[in-house]
């Protein structure tokens, strides 16, 4: 039995790292501490606030509720993958023309979160779309803005063949 | 750190996996979704000393049908169990139960069997396995036992299950041809635990109410039957006055606590007229049996 530190392997953002970490370290610490990607933000830290959300293997995860080691030789998906201040991708883009922010806090989770629900998931009605937001809490816009921005991308995708 | 330090194994098989537990002496933990584990880790609740992950492990994430019941694996997420075709036809109320279950992220990790070995009182797969006859398999480097539901729930995350012990899989009935449901929740927010939630289960013969089932959540120490309620209308018609009766009987059977969600007597109150919408669903559900 070891609690010592062991070697991991990730692909973030498409780029492979080699990680030391102990068993305990939580995703979210090891991107923001050992990688240096703090986009990822921690609020609650116990999976209520989705701030922290990321993707893992494709699909969003709470990075607060998931171990580095268990994301050995996984493909992992944070907001600074998503696009770049001179480049945004399409949901930052989105959240810019909708005033989808305020002071910016949820704003990662809510860009992995809905990254997932574009690649995965079909919402349509407005109510289908707050639903599927409804694990990221934002204390600033009052979510108007932000299902402005989904409403966009969401018939953005539809009308694409 | 947010955790204590422990150890961490991922498992590559079941064999592995209570191997790896019966060689903790009792303070190893599985982790599946990690989605009620990891909060009370983070905020050391629970401190194992070995964390046995399961996630790797091939072929847990099914869900089978033979005759009369279905199995659920051991990873069988939350999204999966919403949307899986076999689930829809066979136990309806569950695909219906599951439309309140969590939020998008969470659903993607969090897995049927963990939500029962978890034992939230307001959570809706524990209420499922109650309403359902569930038989919980549990294997252990001892060997393997089915736990009838009515034997495995034992308090408010509490459980019968021994700490070396891996949960598997679950069986459930399933509703036969003809048999209604009804499901109604009520919590302050989508995709949050319950204030309470009520299902119901019946079949109509010769314009009665015939096999009820009604099964309560978020007003004990467990999700429960109410075999009161029950009795008010097996055999009855479903008229105004009989719902009125069953209602009154549960409210009279359950002993909700409060908290700062709700008060005990919102919460009794809330209980009978989600049961009340769920017994007239399922009564609307259900087929007249057409004789042999
Ligand atoms: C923000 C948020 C909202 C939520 N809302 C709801 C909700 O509305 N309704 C609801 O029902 N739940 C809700 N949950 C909880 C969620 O459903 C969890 O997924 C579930 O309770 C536990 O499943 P898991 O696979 O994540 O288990 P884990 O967290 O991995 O484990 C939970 C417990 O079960 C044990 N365990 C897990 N799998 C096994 C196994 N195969 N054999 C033996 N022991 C095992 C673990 O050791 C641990 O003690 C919510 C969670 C969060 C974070
Ligand atoms: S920090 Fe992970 S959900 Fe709040
Ligand atoms: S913009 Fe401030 S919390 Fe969402």
């Amino acid at each position: 039995m070891t609690t010592a530190k062991r070697e991991i392997s990730v692909i973030v953002n498409g780029l492979r790292h080699s990680v030391l970490v102990e068993p305990r370290m939580l995703l979210s610490d090891m991107l923001r501490q050992e990688l240096g990607l703090t986009g990822t933000h921690v609020g609650c830290e116990h999976g209520v606030c989705g701030a922290c959300t990321i993707l893992l293997n494709g699909r969003s995860a709470r990075s607060c509720l998931t171990l580095a080691v268990q994301a050995d030789n996984a493909e992992i998906e944070t907001v600074e993958g998503q696009g770049t201040i001179e480049d945004l991708g399409r949901a930052q883009r989105a959240f810019r023309d909708h005033h989808g922010l305020q002071c910016g806090f949820c704003t990662p989770g809510f860009i992995m979160t809905i990254t997932d629900i574009l690649r995965n998931h079909a919402p349509s009605s407005d109510d289908e779309i707050r639903e599927a937001l409804s694990g990221n809490i934002c204390r600033c816009t009052g979510y108007e803005h932000i299902v402005d921005a989904v409403r966009e991308l969401v018939r953005e995708k539809e009308a694409r063949p | 750190m947010k955790p204590a330090a422990f150890d961490y194994v991922r498992a590559e098989s079941v064999a592995h996996a209570v191997d790896t537990l019966a060689g903790a002496g009792g303070d190893g933990k599985i982790i599946a979704g990690g989605q009620s584990l990891m909060p009370m880790m983070n905020f050391r609740l629970v401190k194992p000393s070995v964390l046995v992950d399961i996630n790797a492990i091939a072929g847990l994430d099914r869900v089978e049908r033979d005759d009369s019941r279905l199995r659920i694996g051991a990873l069988v997420r939350h999204f999966m169990t919403a949307r899986d075709p076999i689930i829809a036809r066979h136990a309806p109320v569950v695909s219906e139960a599951m439309k309140h279950v969590a939020h998008l992220t969470v659903r993607n990790r969090g897995t049927f069997c963990g939500s029962v070995c978890h034992a939230d009182p307001a959570a809706e797969m524990p209420m499922m396995t109650v309403l359902l006859d569930g038989r919980i398999h549990a294997v252990s480097s001892r060997g393997t036992r089915t736990i009838p539901v009515l034997d495995f729930f034992a308090g408010s995350l509490v459980t019968t299950l021994e700490p070396d012990e891996l949960v598997a899989a679950i069986d459930l009935a399933t509703i036969p041809e003809g048999m209604g449901y009804g499901f109604h929740e009520f919590a302050r927010r989508h995709g949050d635990y319950a204030l309470a939630a009520a299902a119901a289960l019946m079949r109509r013969e010769d314009g009665r109410v015939k096999d009820i089932r009604i099964a309560v959540m978020g007003v004990g120490e467990m999700p429960s039957r109410i075999a009161a309620a029950e009795d008010q209308l097996e055999g009855t018609e479903l008229t105004d006055k009989a719902v009125g009766r069953a209602v009154a009987a549960l409210r009279a059977a359950i002993s909700p606590g409060s908290d700062l969600n709700a008060s005990a007597d919102y919460r009794r109150h809330l209980a009978g007229a989600l049961a009340g919408r769920a017994i007239r669903d399922a009564w609307s559900r259900a087929k007249e049996a057409v004789p042999a």
